[in-house]
Protein backbone atom coordinates (compact mmCIF):
# COMPACT_ATOMS: atom_id res chain seq x y z
CA UNK A 1 0.00 0.00 0.00
CA UNK A 2 2.64 2.53 1.05
CA UNK A 3 4.85 1.33 -1.75
CA UNK A 4 2.13 2.04 -4.24
CA UNK A 5 1.75 5.62 -2.97
CA UNK A 6 5.43 6.49 -2.82
CA UNK A 7 6.28 5.07 -6.21
CA UNK A 8 4.85 7.87 -8.37
CA UNK A 9 6.44 10.49 -6.10
CA UNK A 10 9.78 8.76 -6.37
CA UNK A 11 9.40 8.62 -10.13
CA UNK A 12 8.74 12.37 -10.23
CA UNK A 13 11.63 13.28 -8.03
CA UNK A 14 14.16 11.51 -10.20
CA UNK A 15 15.20 14.11 -12.71
CA UNK A 16 16.38 13.28 -16.18
CA UNK A 17 20.13 13.18 -16.61
CA UNK A 18 21.83 16.47 -17.22
CA UNK A 19 22.74 17.23 -20.78
CA UNK A 20 26.25 17.96 -21.94
CA UNK A 21 29.63 16.60 -20.98
CA UNK A 22 29.96 18.71 -17.83
CA UNK A 23 26.52 17.68 -16.66
CA UNK A 24 27.16 14.01 -17.22
CA UNK A 25 30.50 14.25 -15.43
CA UNK A 26 28.85 16.03 -12.50
CA UNK A 27 26.16 13.31 -12.26
CA UNK A 28 28.76 10.60 -12.48
CA UNK A 29 30.82 12.09 -9.65
CA UNK A 30 27.70 12.55 -7.52
CA UNK A 31 26.74 8.90 -7.95
CA UNK A 32 30.29 7.69 -7.38
CA UNK A 33 31.65 9.62 -4.41
CA UNK A 34 34.68 7.32 -4.31
CA UNK A 35 35.75 8.55 -7.72
CA UNK A 36 35.29 12.13 -6.54
CA UNK A 37 37.45 11.43 -3.50
CA UNK A 38 40.08 9.91 -5.75
CA UNK A 39 40.04 12.95 -8.02
CA UNK A 40 40.40 15.28 -5.02
CA UNK A 41 43.04 13.33 -3.16
CA UNK A 42 45.00 11.94 -6.09
CA UNK A 43 47.09 14.96 -7.10
CA UNK A 44 48.21 16.10 -3.61
CA UNK A 45 48.88 12.58 -2.39
CA UNK A 46 50.84 11.70 -5.51
CA UNK A 47 52.85 14.93 -5.25
CA UNK A 48 53.69 14.53 -1.57
CA UNK A 49 54.02 10.77 -1.74
CA UNK A 50 56.33 10.61 -4.73
CA UNK A 51 58.33 13.81 -4.45
CA UNK A 52 58.55 14.16 -0.69
CA UNK A 53 58.19 10.77 0.95
CA UNK A 54 59.93 9.10 -1.98
CA UNK A 55 63.02 11.31 -1.63
CA UNK A 56 62.96 10.93 2.13
CA UNK A 57 62.95 7.14 1.92
CA UNK A 58 65.66 7.18 -0.76
CA UNK A 59 67.77 9.26 1.62
CA UNK A 60 67.18 6.95 4.57
CA UNK A 61 68.09 3.90 2.49
CA UNK A 62 71.40 5.53 1.65
CA UNK A 63 72.31 5.72 5.32
CA UNK A 64 72.68 1.93 5.20
CA UNK A 65 75.30 2.18 2.47
CA UNK A 66 78.87 3.11 3.19
CA UNK A 67 81.61 5.07 1.54
CA UNK A 68 84.83 3.52 0.33
CA UNK A 69 87.67 5.23 2.16
CA UNK A 70 90.10 4.98 -0.74
CA UNK A 71 88.06 5.69 -3.85
CA UNK A 72 85.51 7.97 -2.14
CA UNK A 73 82.74 6.16 -4.01
CA UNK A 74 79.56 4.90 -2.42
CA UNK A 75 79.52 1.17 -1.75
CA UNK A 76 75.96 -0.01 -2.39
CA UNK A 77 75.85 -2.85 0.11
CA UNK A 78 73.71 -3.05 3.21
CA UNK A 79 75.84 -2.25 6.24
CA UNK A 80 75.71 -0.61 9.65
CA UNK A 81 79.24 0.76 9.20
CA UNK A 82 77.97 4.30 8.62
CA UNK A 83 76.00 4.21 11.85
CA UNK A 84 79.10 2.99 13.71
CA UNK A 85 80.91 5.97 12.21
CA UNK A 86 78.08 8.22 13.40
CA UNK A 87 78.68 7.07 16.97
CA UNK A 88 82.35 8.06 16.87
CA UNK A 89 83.35 10.51 19.60
CA UNK A 90 83.66 13.55 17.35
CA UNK A 91 80.20 12.99 15.88
CA UNK A 92 78.63 12.25 19.26
CA UNK A 93 80.03 15.59 20.45
CA UNK A 94 78.18 17.31 17.62
CA UNK A 95 74.94 15.55 18.51
CA UNK A 96 75.22 16.32 22.23
CA UNK A 97 76.14 19.95 21.53
CA UNK A 98 73.15 20.41 19.23
CA UNK A 99 70.64 18.75 21.55
CA UNK A 100 71.93 20.79 24.52
CA UNK A 101 71.61 24.00 22.54
CA UNK A 102 68.10 23.06 21.40
CA UNK A 103 67.05 22.33 24.99
CA UNK A 104 68.48 25.57 26.41
CA UNK A 105 66.97 27.60 23.57
CA UNK A 106 63.60 25.98 24.22
CA UNK A 107 63.66 26.78 27.96
CA UNK A 108 64.64 30.41 27.42
CA UNK A 109 62.10 30.83 24.63
CA UNK A 110 59.37 29.62 26.98
CA UNK A 111 60.49 32.04 29.72
CA UNK A 112 60.46 35.04 27.36
CA UNK A 113 57.31 33.99 25.49
CA UNK A 114 55.16 33.30 28.56
CA UNK A 115 54.60 36.91 29.75
CA UNK A 116 53.82 38.07 26.21
CA UNK A 117 51.36 35.21 25.69
CA UNK A 118 49.77 35.69 29.11
CA UNK A 119 49.31 39.42 28.64
CA UNK A 120 47.88 38.91 25.14
CA UNK A 121 45.51 36.18 26.34
CA UNK A 122 44.23 37.73 29.54
CA UNK A 123 44.63 41.50 29.52
CA UNK A 124 44.81 42.67 25.89
CA UNK A 125 41.36 43.65 24.63
CA UNK A 126 40.01 45.01 21.35
CA UNK A 127 42.55 47.16 19.56
CA UNK A 128 45.38 46.03 21.83
CA UNK A 129 44.64 42.42 21.05
CA UNK A 130 45.12 43.12 17.33
CA UNK A 131 48.32 45.07 18.04
CA UNK A 132 49.69 42.19 20.09
CA UNK A 133 48.74 39.71 17.42
CA UNK A 134 50.45 41.64 14.64
CA UNK A 135 53.33 42.41 17.00
CA UNK A 136 53.94 38.69 17.24
CA UNK A 137 53.14 37.77 13.63
CA UNK A 138 55.31 40.35 11.89
CA UNK A 139 58.60 39.27 13.49
CA UNK A 140 57.54 35.63 13.13
CA UNK A 141 57.09 35.99 9.37
CA UNK A 142 59.94 38.43 8.73
CA UNK A 143 62.69 37.11 6.57
CA UNK A 144 64.83 34.58 8.39
CA UNK A 145 68.06 35.84 6.82
CA UNK A 146 67.25 39.47 7.51
CA UNK A 147 66.74 38.58 11.17
CA UNK A 148 70.13 36.88 11.28
CA UNK A 149 71.67 39.83 9.46
CA UNK A 150 70.18 42.23 12.00
CA UNK A 151 71.91 40.30 14.77
CA UNK A 152 75.17 40.38 12.90
CA UNK A 153 74.87 44.17 13.02
CA UNK A 154 73.97 44.10 16.70
CA UNK A 155 76.57 41.63 17.92
CA UNK A 156 79.50 42.94 15.87
CA UNK A 157 82.43 44.30 17.85
CA UNK A 158 81.66 47.88 16.78
CA UNK A 159 77.89 47.32 16.99
CA UNK A 160 75.14 48.54 19.28
CA UNK A 161 75.77 46.13 22.18
CA UNK A 162 79.36 47.16 22.63
CA UNK A 163 78.26 50.79 22.29
CA UNK A 164 75.57 50.37 24.95
CA UNK A 165 77.94 48.64 27.37
CA UNK A 166 80.52 51.39 26.80
CA UNK A 167 77.96 54.12 27.49
CA UNK A 168 77.00 52.37 30.72
CA UNK A 169 80.67 51.94 31.66
CA UNK A 170 80.13 48.19 31.79
CA UNK A 171 82.62 47.08 29.12
CA UNK A 172 84.53 45.13 31.79
CA UNK A 173 81.41 43.00 32.28
CA UNK A 174 81.14 42.20 28.56
CA UNK A 175 84.85 41.38 28.42
CA UNK A 176 84.58 39.16 31.48
CA UNK A 177 81.70 37.29 29.85
CA UNK A 178 83.61 36.83 26.59
CA UNK A 179 86.62 35.58 28.52
CA UNK A 180 84.59 32.66 29.87
CA UNK A 181 85.51 29.29 28.37
CA UNK A 182 83.10 27.57 25.92
CA UNK A 183 80.43 30.30 25.84
CA UNK A 184 82.88 33.17 25.28
CA UNK A 185 84.96 34.13 22.27
CA UNK A 186 86.66 37.03 20.51
CA UNK A 187 83.42 38.93 20.12
CA UNK A 188 79.76 38.10 20.64
CA UNK A 189 79.29 37.35 16.95
CA UNK A 190 81.76 34.46 17.04
CA UNK A 191 80.71 32.95 20.38
CA UNK A 192 78.15 30.39 21.51
CA UNK A 193 76.43 33.19 23.42
CA UNK A 194 75.79 34.91 20.10
CA UNK A 195 74.51 31.70 18.47
CA UNK A 196 72.23 31.16 21.44
CA UNK A 197 70.78 34.70 21.37
CA UNK A 198 70.03 34.47 17.65
CA UNK A 199 68.43 31.03 18.00
CA UNK A 200 66.17 32.35 20.77
CA UNK A 201 65.32 35.44 18.74
CA UNK A 202 64.48 33.57 15.55
CA UNK A 203 62.47 30.69 17.05
CA UNK A 204 60.87 32.28 20.14
CA UNK A 205 57.84 33.72 18.27
CA UNK A 206 56.81 30.14 17.45
CA UNK A 207 56.43 29.56 21.19
CA UNK A 208 54.10 32.51 21.87
CA UNK A 209 51.06 31.47 19.82
CA UNK A 210 50.57 27.96 21.27
CA UNK A 211 51.03 29.24 24.85
CA UNK A 212 48.56 32.02 24.14
CA UNK A 213 46.08 29.50 22.72
CA UNK A 214 46.40 27.38 25.89
CA UNK A 215 46.04 30.39 28.20
CA UNK A 216 42.98 31.73 26.33
CA UNK A 217 41.16 28.66 27.61
CA UNK A 218 42.06 29.32 31.27
CA UNK A 219 39.07 30.91 32.96
CA UNK A 220 39.80 34.11 34.88
CA UNK A 221 37.70 32.64 37.70
CA UNK A 222 40.34 30.01 38.34
CA UNK A 223 42.99 32.62 39.02
CA UNK A 224 40.63 34.55 41.31
CA UNK A 225 39.54 31.39 43.11
CA UNK A 226 43.17 30.60 43.76
CA UNK A 227 43.86 33.98 45.32
CA UNK A 228 40.56 33.87 47.25
CA UNK A 229 41.75 30.64 48.77
CA UNK A 230 44.90 32.39 49.93
CA UNK A 231 47.29 31.57 47.13
CA UNK A 232 50.06 34.08 46.56
CA UNK A 233 50.71 35.05 42.92
CA UNK A 234 53.71 32.70 42.91
CA UNK A 235 51.60 29.83 44.24
CA UNK A 236 48.84 30.57 41.73
CA UNK A 237 51.36 30.46 38.94
CA UNK A 238 52.96 27.27 40.23
CA UNK A 239 49.77 25.30 40.91
CA UNK A 240 47.14 26.73 38.56
CA UNK A 241 48.49 28.71 35.64
CA UNK A 242 51.59 26.70 34.78
CA UNK A 243 49.96 23.24 34.71
CA UNK A 244 47.17 24.59 32.50
CA UNK A 245 49.64 26.29 30.15
CA UNK A 246 51.92 23.26 29.94
CA UNK A 247 50.33 21.67 26.85
CA UNK A 248 50.82 24.99 25.05
CA UNK A 249 54.44 25.19 26.16
CA UNK A 250 55.06 21.64 24.98
CA UNK A 251 53.39 22.40 21.65
CA UNK A 252 55.57 25.49 21.20
CA UNK A 253 58.67 23.58 22.23
CA UNK A 254 58.11 21.20 19.30
CA UNK A 255 58.86 24.13 16.98
CA UNK A 256 61.75 25.66 18.91
CA UNK A 257 63.38 22.28 19.49
CA UNK A 258 62.95 20.93 15.97
CA UNK A 259 63.97 24.15 14.26
CA UNK A 260 67.11 24.53 16.39
CA UNK A 261 68.00 20.90 15.83
CA UNK A 262 68.07 21.20 12.05
CA UNK A 263 69.43 24.70 11.56
CA UNK A 264 72.81 25.12 9.91
CA UNK A 265 72.78 28.73 8.78
CA UNK A 266 72.67 30.51 12.15
CA UNK A 267 75.69 28.71 13.66
CA UNK A 268 77.55 29.17 10.38
CA UNK A 269 77.09 32.92 10.33
CA UNK A 270 77.07 33.71 14.04
CA UNK A 271 79.04 31.31 16.15
CA UNK A 272 82.30 29.54 16.77
CA UNK A 273 83.79 26.99 14.42
CA UNK A 274 82.42 23.99 16.33
CA UNK A 275 79.76 22.21 14.30
CA UNK A 276 76.08 21.56 14.88
CA UNK A 277 74.13 18.65 13.34
CA UNK A 278 72.85 20.74 10.45
CA UNK A 279 76.35 21.94 9.57
CA UNK A 280 77.67 18.39 9.80
CA UNK A 281 75.00 17.19 7.34
CA UNK A 282 75.79 20.06 5.01
CA UNK A 283 79.54 19.45 5.16
CA UNK A 284 79.21 15.68 4.71
CA UNK A 285 77.02 15.91 1.63
CA UNK A 286 78.85 18.86 0.12
CA UNK A 287 82.60 19.08 0.51
CA UNK A 288 83.12 15.58 1.90
CA UNK A 289 80.74 13.96 -0.59
CA UNK A 290 79.82 11.37 2.04
CA UNK A 291 76.09 11.05 1.38
CA UNK A 292 75.66 7.92 3.55
CA UNK A 293 77.03 9.68 6.65
CA UNK A 294 75.00 12.81 5.88
CA UNK A 295 71.91 10.61 5.62
CA UNK A 296 72.75 8.90 8.90
CA UNK A 297 73.12 12.32 10.52
CA UNK A 298 69.64 13.34 9.36
CA UNK A 299 68.25 10.24 11.05
CA UNK A 300 69.26 11.74 14.43
CA UNK A 301 66.84 14.71 14.35
CA UNK A 302 64.14 12.49 12.82
CA UNK A 303 64.42 9.98 15.68
CA UNK A 304 64.66 12.69 18.36
CA UNK A 305 61.64 14.52 16.94
CA UNK A 306 59.72 11.24 16.63
CA UNK A 307 60.23 10.54 20.33
CA UNK A 308 59.47 14.14 21.19
CA UNK A 309 56.23 14.16 19.20
CA UNK A 310 55.18 10.88 20.76
CA UNK A 311 55.75 12.26 24.27
CA UNK A 312 54.03 15.53 23.36
CA UNK A 313 51.02 13.68 22.02
CA UNK A 314 50.72 11.79 25.30
CA UNK A 315 50.73 15.10 27.16
CA UNK A 316 47.88 16.39 25.00
CA UNK A 317 49.99 19.08 23.38
CA UNK A 318 48.35 18.71 19.98
CA UNK A 319 45.08 20.14 21.22
CA UNK A 320 46.91 23.40 21.88
CA UNK A 321 48.28 23.73 18.36
CA UNK B 1 28.63 32.93 36.24
CA UNK B 2 31.79 34.57 35.06
CA UNK B 3 33.17 37.36 37.09
CA UNK B 4 35.52 38.85 34.57
CA UNK B 5 36.17 42.19 36.11
CA UNK B 6 38.41 44.24 33.92
CA UNK B 7 41.46 44.14 36.11
CA UNK B 8 44.66 45.70 34.96
CA UNK B 9 47.79 43.64 34.66
CA UNK B 10 50.42 43.51 37.42
CA UNK B 11 53.34 45.84 36.75
CA UNK B 12 55.88 43.01 36.51
CA UNK B 13 53.85 41.29 33.79
CA UNK B 14 53.49 44.53 31.84
CA UNK B 15 57.24 45.11 31.93
CA UNK B 16 58.06 41.52 30.96
CA UNK B 17 55.60 41.55 28.06
CA UNK B 18 56.80 44.94 26.83
CA UNK B 19 60.43 43.87 27.09
CA UNK B 20 59.67 40.69 25.17
CA UNK B 21 57.99 42.60 22.35
CA UNK B 22 60.84 45.12 22.29
CA UNK B 23 63.30 42.22 21.96
CA UNK B 24 61.32 41.04 18.92
CA UNK B 25 61.11 44.40 17.18
CA UNK B 26 64.28 46.37 17.90
CA UNK B 27 66.54 44.25 15.62
CA UNK B 28 64.14 44.77 12.72
CA UNK B 29 64.01 48.51 13.34
CA UNK B 30 67.82 48.60 13.34
CA UNK B 31 67.76 47.17 9.79
CA UNK B 32 65.85 50.27 8.75
CA UNK B 33 68.42 52.54 10.40
CA UNK B 34 71.40 50.77 8.84
CA UNK B 35 69.94 51.06 5.33
CA UNK B 36 70.71 54.79 5.55
CA UNK B 37 74.18 54.63 7.09
CA UNK B 38 77.19 56.24 5.42
CA UNK B 39 79.58 53.71 6.95
CA UNK B 40 80.76 51.16 4.38
CA UNK B 41 83.27 48.89 6.00
CA UNK B 42 81.91 47.97 9.40
CA UNK B 43 78.69 47.79 11.40
CA UNK B 44 79.50 50.88 13.45
CA UNK B 45 76.80 52.10 15.84
CA UNK B 46 75.63 54.83 15.96
CA UNK B 47 75.98 55.41 12.20
CA UNK B 48 78.36 58.29 11.53
CA UNK B 49 75.94 59.82 9.01
CA UNK B 50 72.80 59.16 7.02
CA UNK B 51 72.45 59.02 3.24
CA UNK B 52 70.12 57.87 0.46
CA UNK B 53 73.07 57.11 -1.81
CA UNK B 54 72.91 53.33 -1.37
CA UNK B 55 69.32 53.11 -2.55
CA UNK B 56 70.43 54.41 -5.94
CA UNK B 57 73.40 52.03 -6.02
CA UNK B 58 71.17 49.08 -5.19
CA UNK B 59 68.63 50.12 -7.82
CA UNK B 60 71.35 49.90 -10.49
CA UNK B 61 72.66 46.49 -9.48
CA UNK B 62 71.65 43.86 -12.08
CA UNK B 63 72.46 40.91 -9.79
CA UNK B 64 69.97 42.14 -7.20
CA UNK B 65 67.26 42.51 -9.86
CA UNK B 66 67.96 39.06 -11.28
CA UNK B 67 67.75 37.46 -7.85
CA UNK B 68 64.55 39.36 -7.09
CA UNK B 69 62.90 38.34 -10.37
CA UNK B 70 63.83 34.69 -9.86
CA UNK B 71 62.40 34.77 -6.33
CA UNK B 72 59.16 36.33 -7.52
CA UNK B 73 58.80 33.81 -10.36
CA UNK B 74 59.54 30.82 -8.13
CA UNK B 75 57.19 32.06 -5.42
CA UNK B 76 54.37 32.68 -7.94
CA UNK B 77 54.55 29.25 -9.55
CA UNK B 78 55.04 27.45 -6.21
CA UNK B 79 52.05 29.33 -4.76
CA UNK B 80 49.88 28.38 -7.74
CA UNK B 81 50.78 24.70 -7.39
CA UNK B 82 50.28 24.82 -3.61
CA UNK B 83 46.88 26.53 -4.03
CA UNK B 84 45.57 23.76 -6.29
CA UNK B 85 46.99 20.85 -4.30
CA UNK B 86 46.24 22.34 -0.88
CA UNK B 87 42.62 23.12 -1.76
CA UNK B 88 42.01 19.67 -3.24
CA UNK B 89 43.45 18.05 -0.16
CA UNK B 90 41.47 20.29 2.21
CA UNK B 91 38.24 19.58 0.32
CA UNK B 92 38.81 15.84 0.51
CA UNK B 93 39.69 15.86 4.21
CA UNK B 94 36.91 18.17 5.37
CA UNK B 95 34.03 17.14 3.10
CA UNK B 96 34.36 13.37 3.21
CA UNK B 97 35.26 10.70 5.68
CA UNK B 98 37.61 7.97 4.63
CA UNK B 99 40.13 5.58 6.00
CA UNK B 100 43.50 7.22 6.58
CA UNK B 101 42.38 10.85 6.97
CA UNK B 102 44.81 11.38 9.86
CA UNK B 103 47.64 10.06 7.71
CA UNK B 104 46.85 12.62 5.02
CA UNK B 105 47.06 15.48 7.53
CA UNK B 106 50.39 14.13 8.75
CA UNK B 107 51.65 13.81 5.17
CA UNK B 108 50.82 17.45 4.47
CA UNK B 109 52.41 18.75 7.67
CA UNK B 110 55.56 16.61 7.51
CA UNK B 111 57.54 18.80 5.06
CA UNK B 112 57.34 21.70 7.50
CA UNK B 113 57.57 19.68 10.73
CA UNK B 114 60.89 18.10 9.83
CA UNK B 115 63.89 20.45 9.71
CA UNK B 116 64.36 22.10 6.30
CA UNK B 117 67.78 20.59 5.86
CA UNK B 118 66.23 17.12 5.77
CA UNK B 119 63.76 18.11 3.05
CA UNK B 120 66.58 19.79 1.17
CA UNK B 121 69.09 16.98 1.26
CA UNK B 122 66.41 14.37 0.52
CA UNK B 123 65.33 16.25 -2.61
CA UNK B 124 68.91 16.84 -3.68
CA UNK B 125 69.90 13.21 -3.40
CA UNK B 126 66.70 12.19 -5.20
CA UNK B 127 67.51 14.60 -8.05
CA UNK B 128 71.00 13.20 -8.34
CA UNK B 129 69.73 9.60 -8.22
CA UNK B 130 67.22 10.37 -10.97
CA UNK B 131 69.75 12.44 -12.97
CA UNK B 132 67.57 15.55 -12.92
CA UNK B 133 69.70 18.67 -13.53
CA UNK B 134 69.08 21.72 -11.31
CA UNK B 135 66.71 24.19 -12.91
CA UNK B 136 63.97 26.69 -12.14
CA UNK B 137 61.61 23.72 -11.77
CA UNK B 138 63.68 21.91 -9.17
CA UNK B 139 63.43 25.00 -6.94
CA UNK B 140 59.67 25.20 -7.55
CA UNK B 141 59.28 21.49 -6.77
CA UNK B 142 60.82 21.94 -3.32
CA UNK B 143 58.99 25.16 -2.52
CA UNK B 144 55.55 23.92 -3.56
CA UNK B 145 56.00 20.86 -1.33
CA UNK B 146 56.23 22.84 1.89
CA UNK B 147 53.82 25.60 0.76
CA UNK B 148 50.93 23.12 0.47
CA UNK B 149 50.55 23.07 4.24
CA UNK B 150 49.75 26.79 4.67
CA UNK B 151 47.09 26.74 1.97
CA UNK B 152 45.73 23.49 3.40
CA UNK B 153 45.52 24.86 6.96
CA UNK B 154 43.63 27.97 5.88
CA UNK B 155 41.30 26.08 3.55
CA UNK B 156 40.49 23.35 6.09
CA UNK B 157 39.62 25.94 8.73
CA UNK B 158 37.26 27.68 6.31
CA UNK B 159 35.70 24.49 4.93
CA UNK B 160 34.72 23.61 8.50
CA UNK B 161 32.63 26.78 8.65
CA UNK B 162 30.92 26.30 5.29
CA UNK B 163 27.70 24.61 6.28
CA UNK B 164 26.95 21.36 4.50
CA UNK B 165 23.31 22.38 4.16
CA UNK B 166 24.30 25.23 1.83
CA UNK B 167 25.83 22.75 -0.57
CA UNK B 168 22.84 20.44 -0.30
CA UNK B 169 20.45 23.33 -0.89
CA UNK B 170 22.34 24.27 -4.04
CA UNK B 171 22.15 20.69 -5.28
CA UNK B 172 18.43 20.45 -4.40
CA UNK B 173 17.79 23.59 -6.43
CA UNK B 174 19.20 21.85 -9.46
CA UNK B 175 22.80 23.07 -9.63
CA UNK B 176 25.32 20.50 -10.73
CA UNK B 177 28.57 19.88 -8.90
CA UNK B 178 30.54 22.42 -10.91
CA UNK B 179 27.90 25.12 -10.52
CA UNK B 180 27.82 24.49 -6.78
CA UNK B 181 31.58 24.82 -6.64
CA UNK B 182 31.56 27.99 -8.74
CA UNK B 183 28.69 29.80 -7.01
CA UNK B 184 28.58 28.41 -3.47
CA UNK B 185 31.88 26.91 -2.38
CA UNK B 186 34.32 29.27 -4.09
CA UNK B 187 32.80 32.54 -2.76
CA UNK B 188 32.81 31.02 0.73
CA UNK B 189 36.41 29.86 0.73
CA UNK B 190 37.79 32.61 -1.53
CA UNK B 191 39.30 34.87 1.13
CA UNK B 192 40.81 31.91 2.96
CA UNK B 193 42.48 30.78 -0.26
CA UNK B 194 43.74 34.30 -0.92
CA UNK B 195 45.18 34.48 2.59
CA UNK B 196 46.73 31.02 2.27
CA UNK B 197 48.18 31.97 -1.09
CA UNK B 198 49.76 35.12 0.31
CA UNK B 199 51.32 33.24 3.20
CA UNK B 200 52.59 30.57 0.80
CA UNK B 201 54.10 33.34 -1.34
CA UNK B 202 55.79 34.89 1.70
CA UNK B 203 57.08 31.48 2.82
CA UNK B 204 58.53 30.68 -0.61
CA UNK B 205 59.92 34.19 -1.13
CA UNK B 206 61.88 33.87 2.12
CA UNK B 207 62.96 30.23 1.92
CA UNK B 208 66.69 29.61 1.91
CA UNK B 209 67.54 26.22 3.39
CA UNK B 210 65.77 23.99 0.88
CA UNK B 211 66.80 26.30 -1.96
CA UNK B 212 70.50 25.90 -1.20
CA UNK B 213 70.05 22.21 -2.00
CA UNK B 214 67.73 22.43 -5.00
CA UNK B 215 68.92 25.62 -6.69
CA UNK B 216 72.34 24.69 -8.05
CA UNK B 217 74.02 27.86 -9.31
CA UNK B 218 70.86 29.96 -9.45
CA UNK B 219 70.46 32.71 -6.86
CA UNK B 220 67.08 33.61 -5.45
CA UNK B 221 67.04 36.73 -3.29
CA UNK B 222 67.58 34.82 -0.01
CA UNK B 223 70.47 32.91 -1.60
CA UNK B 224 71.94 36.22 -2.72
CA UNK B 225 71.65 37.48 0.88
CA UNK B 226 73.22 34.34 2.26
CA UNK B 227 76.18 34.79 -0.09
CA UNK B 228 76.55 38.36 1.14
CA UNK B 229 76.40 37.22 4.75
CA UNK B 230 79.12 34.62 4.28
CA UNK B 231 81.33 36.64 1.90
CA UNK B 232 80.34 40.32 2.19
CA UNK B 233 81.06 42.34 -0.93
CA UNK B 234 79.20 45.62 -0.50
CA UNK B 235 77.61 45.85 2.91
CA UNK B 236 75.49 48.97 2.31
CA UNK B 237 73.74 47.24 -0.62
CA UNK B 238 72.95 44.29 1.62
CA UNK B 239 71.50 46.72 4.19
CA UNK B 240 69.17 48.24 1.61
CA UNK B 241 68.09 44.84 0.25
CA UNK B 242 67.40 43.63 3.81
CA UNK B 243 65.14 46.61 4.44
CA UNK B 244 63.24 46.09 1.18
CA UNK B 245 62.77 42.39 1.97
CA UNK B 246 61.28 43.26 5.37
CA UNK B 247 58.82 45.66 3.76
CA UNK B 248 57.90 43.22 0.98
CA UNK B 249 57.13 40.40 3.43
CA UNK B 250 55.09 42.63 5.75
CA UNK B 251 52.51 43.44 3.09
CA UNK B 252 51.19 39.90 2.41
CA UNK B 253 51.15 39.17 6.15
CA UNK B 254 49.07 42.26 6.90
CA UNK B 255 46.75 41.48 3.98
CA UNK B 256 46.33 37.86 5.07
CA UNK B 257 45.52 39.05 8.59
CA UNK B 258 42.79 41.42 7.43
CA UNK B 259 41.32 38.78 5.11
CA UNK B 260 40.91 36.16 7.83
CA UNK B 261 40.58 38.09 11.09
CA UNK B 262 36.90 37.19 11.54
CA UNK B 263 37.70 33.51 11.07
CA UNK B 264 37.96 30.94 13.79
CA UNK B 265 41.54 30.34 12.85
CA UNK B 266 43.71 33.17 11.75
CA UNK B 267 46.09 32.74 8.90
CA UNK B 268 49.71 32.14 9.69
CA UNK B 269 49.10 30.69 13.12
CA UNK B 270 50.66 27.48 11.95
CA UNK B 271 53.70 28.56 10.02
Amino acid sequence: MTAAVTQPIAAQSILPSRPGLGGRLSDFLWKNPHVLLLVLLGPPVLWLGIIYVGSLLALLVQSFFSIDDFSGLINYEFTFATYRQLLADANLDIIVRTVTMAAVVTVFSAVIAFPIAYYAARYAKGKWKAIFYLGIMLPLWSSYLVKIYAWKLILAKEGIITWAFAKLHLLWLLDAWLALPVIGGNSLSVSYTGTFIVFVYVWMPFMILPIQAALERVHGNLIEASSDLGGTPAQTFRHVLFPLALPGIVAGSIFTFSLTLGDYIIPQIIGSSRLFIGQAVYAQQGTAGNIPLAAAFTVVPIVIMGLYLWAAKRMGAFDAL
Amino acid sequence: MRSDRSTSAPLGLKIAAAAGLAFLHIPILLIFLYAFTTEEKSYQFPPPGLTLHWFAVTWNRPDVWEALMLSVKVASVATAVALVLGTLCAAAVSQTRFFGRETISLLVILPIALPGIITGIALRSAFSLADIPFSFWTIVLGHATFCIVVVYNNAVARFRRVSGSLIEASMDLGADGFQTFRHIILPNIGTALLAGGMLAFALSFDEVIVTTFTGGQQATLPIWMLEELIRPRQRPVTNVVAMVVVLVTFLPILAAYYLTRDGDQIAGGGK
